[in-house]
């Protein structure tokens, strides 16, 4: 089929970037959307043109390092799925596509799609752990015992892939889904409650720090989720810190 | 004699480990804090590493190419980890875990640290729960188990189809407690392009900012290295887009021996190729063989036909299929190790009976289990279980409980209904049992630097079993390279800072910064990609799941030739000193160039069938592998200029807690 393609183009975070328009003539449906962008790529390597800069690695959809902003939504049109595993039987012949950043504060863009979400990592660091040693000398694991529902669904809260769909999604920049399953997994299992007073509130703080926004209930970031992460968590989260909040030492 | 010392200490196997924890020497904590350490890699091996030295008080720095440790590629493993707690009373134990890995390797890894791994797996998963990794549980609150290839127990604990994500979170937890503490330095964004040796001694490493380009020098005490596999030399793999051999080979090129390279894994069940475009293939978890039957069509004209696209494989009755590996296997079946299920495929392929396009794919069909499960939930739930219909629907949802991201993977890949037709599969290059050669401590043979994780090669010798992969990784960087790393460093304890400003230093910099002004400014007509996909063609066609001497000895001079091209010819578009992912990936490829050679060399001296190394000339007559005493040892490859030129080092392998015999799954 063949495809327009309208990309953010910027050099780096301090230059101004702007929308180019590519022409593709020969892009086969099996190709998944990141092969599509190699196809480009290579075209304009052969017309001695830089390549367009864009995150991606594993290609199976589970490293979070792909982002893109895909005629109005992060990671393209279909649900529960990253850019990598987008396949381009979802686009027709003679469509016009247009490829963006995520766009928000707290990701400023290094290069053409590429964006610095090293703020995530600033959010965990501040709380996102449960502070034992690796010294091995833990008790058992099954002396630990946990019910399957809040095991299941502590998982379905840790499967976030920390990809930023979620921010790039909410009109307010909001992380608060990113945070909020982060929260949840811990705060469902026995191991973690022991922090779960400091771990909402420093997160939650560091979150605030970094400049994302705050959640208005619109609910676009489950929407766009490509894990399904449920806006629940963002429920629990506040459950959380108003519980933190009213405990004192 | 050979120059390699293993280290390995005397005593019987069960008190190895733990008596000689009892004898190495210490750091004390104070002088803890005057000793840097750098870990390259932050994946299971790395990022536990990171962790656990930098809670023991070492000062660590850790470097990724990622833009997180979050997303090292780790973070894809599916299945499981195994762990010899013996909780479902099977059976298991210690012994048994080091038997089934030491079998499962083919008789070609060390007996002392294969049997260390087995006794610290059960640690891994005590802390790993009590970092709050969700492992599946069963109703009673205690965790769950599945069963993986090539054992008869079920030892392997899980997280949905997601473990390796979840372990990997775990150690990125536990790094990020130490971050925050300011006992972790994060390099994320950053490429290492050599190791720095100080008087014989790893005392640094040279990195790229991969967003700015600059060059930077890191120093410290010791370097450890958690780098992963080098199959992405096949082009097409499991692996990620940047997994790469750089650091490990940097390492090989500055004296560290490289061991055992042509021992690859190729995955029986991933998704085949669908054209020139692909970029990478996707893995569908070996606990689909929990359930799934593998079969090909039993007469030739049907496998013609349904390449053509005439016959649907639901058409194909039951009598005419060929569930080949419960025909030819019939003890394990479908769990058979991955070396054995992929060979088997790849011979019913040959043989004509492929059942796609290009005739290269095999059936993973789920219909039999669906019907069971169907018919137990009917019966658990006092329905009809002669309600054909009722028990299809109940089978389903209990497949799509069990394996339902894998199965929603396959159909936004294939476009087809994995529940209603067979998922098509084949064999495709996923991980690599050889690496650097590390000793007994997880030294390689310079001293101060180590290797962890998939980029050593110690412990799965020629074929490594499904769900050892993860318990490796973090075996090595939670409970084994903490100690070991100890009793090397005890001697540092007096060296003060290392400087950055050293001759040694300037020199590796400048090596650096040369290869990449040859390659930027070298204004050649072909993009990097396109002498990676030449690169591949060559290894999988000629070194790939059969190799003979033939094909082998033509790998290695189109394969020197390829090099030389790639060097004339590569054209990188940019400049150096920025974000520029072509120059990024033509570093890489340069390596893997240089790789590929010593692979295939490596294949070609090892005159025998082992894992997954099958040699044509060394098959029994029913086409299995046939290992040969003689080659009952690693060959550790040491560097002299041109691959062409490194030297072979033979470690001998000595079983004396298992019998070597005739690997049998039949």
């Amino acid at each position: 089929m063949k495809l327009t393609l309208k990309i953010w183009r910027q050099n780096d975070a301090k230059a101004k970037g702007k929308m180019m328009e590519y022409q593709l003539n020969d892009v086969s449906p099996d190709m998944s959307f990141l092969e599509m962008l190699d196809v480009l790529n290579q075209d304009l390597i052969d017309k001695d043109e830089e390549p367009i800069a864009f995150d991606h690695d594993c290609r199976e959809g589970i490293c979070g390092m792909c982002s893109m902003y895909i005629n109005g939504r992060a990671h393209g049109p279909d649900r529960e799925i990253t850019v990598c595993q987008l396949h381009m039987r979802s686009f027709k012949d003679g469509d016009t596509i247009s490829i963006e950043p995520w766009r928000a504060k707290a990701f400023p863009v290094i290069k053409d799609l590429i964006v610095d979400r090293s703020a995530f990592d600033r959010i965990q660091q501040a709380g996102g752990f449960i502070s034992v040693n690796t010294s091995g000398n833990t008790q058992d694991a099954n002396n630990i015992l946990i019910a399957k529902d809040a095991a299941d669904t502590a998982m379905d809260a840790a499967t976030c892939i920390g990809c930023g769909a979620c921010v790039a999604s909410c009109k307010n920049s909001s992380a608060m889904l990113f945070v909020g399953a982060k929260v949840s997994q811990y705060a469902l299992l026995p191991q973690g409650q022991v922090e779960a007073v400091d771990r909402v509130k420093n997160m939650v703080a560091q979150m605030d720090l970094e400049g994302f926004g705050n959640c208005t209930n619109t609910g676009a970031c489950e929407v766009e989720c490509p894990k399904g992460i449920s806006l629940e968590n963002i429920a629990r989260m506040n459950r959380e810190l108003v519980k933190a909040n009213m405990i004192k030492f | 004699m050979s120059v390699l010392d293993s280290k390995v200490p005397k005593g019987p196997i069960k008190d190895k480990w733990t008596t000689y924890k009892d004898k190495i020497n210490l750091v004390n904590p104070a002088n803890k804090r005057l000793i840097d350490i750098i870990v390259v890699g932050t994946g299971l091996a790395g990022g536990s590493a990171a962790a656990s030295l930098a809670e023991l008080g070492y000062n660590v720095k850790t470097f990724c190419f990622q833009d997180s440790p979050r997303r090292a590629h780790s973070i894809a493993a599916q299945g499981g980890i195994n762990a010899a707690k013996n909780y479902q009373g099977d059976g298991d134990s210690t012994y048994r875990l080091f038997y089934d890995t030491v079998k499962g390797g083919d008789y070609r890894s060390r007996e002392a640290n294969v049997h260390r791994l087995a006794e610290v797996s059960v640690n891994i998963i005590d802390q790993c729960v009590a970092q709050g990794v969700p492992f599946a549980r069963d109703y009673g609150g205690l965790l769950d188990n599945r069963s993986f290839g090539g054992v008869l127990v079920s030892r392997t604990f899980y997280a949905k189809g997601q473990t390796g994500q979840q372990l990997l979170l775990g150690a990125y937890s536990a790094m990020n407690r130490q971050i925050g503490r300011g006992k972790i330095k994060p390099y994320n964004r950053h490429e290492m392009l050599d190791v720095v040796l100080v008087d014989g001694k790893a005392r640094g490493i040279i990195a790229r900012n991969l967003v700015t380009g600059e060059i930077e020098r890191h120093s410290a005490h010791a370097v450890v290295l958690g780098t992963g596999g080098y199959g992405n030399a096949f082009y097409l793999s499991t692996y990620a887009m940047g997994s790469n051999v750089t650091a490990a080979w940097k390492a090989h090129k500055r004296g560290a021996f490289f061991a055992n390279p042509c021992f690859t894994q190729i995955h029986p069940t991933c998704i085949p190729v669908s054209g020139d475009h692909q970029s990478k293939l996707t893995l569908m978890s070996e606990s689909l063989r929990n359930d799934g039957r593998i079969w090909v069509p039993g007469k030739l004209e049907d496998a013609k036909a349904i390449q053509e696209g005439k016959l649907k494989p639901t058409k194909i009755a039951e009598e005419d299929r060929d569930y080949f590996l419960e025909r030819r296997y019939p003890a394990f079946g479908n769990l058979v190790p991955r070396d054995v299920a992929s060979r088997a495929a790849k011979e019913r392929c040959d043989a004509g009976f492929g059942v796609n396009a290009t005739g290269e794919a095999v059936y993973l069909d789920f219909a039999a289990a669906i019907q069971r499960y169907g018919k137990e939930q009917a019966h658990v739930k006092g329905l009809d279980e002669d309600d054909a219909a009722l028990v299809t629907k109940l089978g389903k949802e209990m497949i799509k409980s069990k394996y339902g991201n894998l199965f929603q993977m396959y159909e936004k890949i294939i476009d087809q209904n994995p529940y209603e037709t067979p998922m098509m599969i084949f064999p495709a290059v996923h991980y690599t049992m050889g690496g650097v050669w590390v000793d007994y401590n997880l030294m390689t043979t310079v001293p101060g630097l180590y290797c962890i994780g998939e980029a050593n090669f110690s412990d799965h010798g020629a074929n490594r079993l499904g769900a050892s992969a993860l318990m490796q990784g973090l075996a090595d960087g939670y409970f084994v390279l903490p100690y070991t790393i100890g009793d090397y460093l005890a001697d540092d304890i007096r060296t003060g800072a290392i400087p950055i400003d050293s001759p040694e230093f300037d020199a590796a910099e400048n090596y650096v910064r040369e290869r990449l002004d040859k390659l930027i400014n070298n204004n050649g007509k072909y993009s990097v990609d396109h002498f990676h996909k030449r690169l591949g063609k060559i290894m999988w066609n000629k070194c790939g799941m059969s190799r003979n001497a033939k094909d082998l000895k033509e790998a290695i001079s189109e394969i020197a030739a390829l090099r030389k091209e790639f060097w004339q010819d590569v054209k990188i578009p940019g400049r150096a000193d920025e974000y520029n992912e072509e120059l990024a990936k033509a570093v890489r490829v340069a390596d893997f160039l240089e790789l590929g050679e010593l692979f295939a060399k490596d294949a070609l001296e090892r005159e025998e069938s082992c894992g997954g190394h099958f040699r044509e000339e060394h098959q029994t007559e029913e086409g299995e592998a046939k290992r040969r005493k003689e080659f009952q040892y690693v060959a550790a490859w040491e560097y002299k200029g041109e691959p062409k030129d490194a030297v072979l080092h033979k470690e001998d392998l000595k079983y004396e807690d298992i019998e070597v015999k005739e690997r049998s799954y039949k």
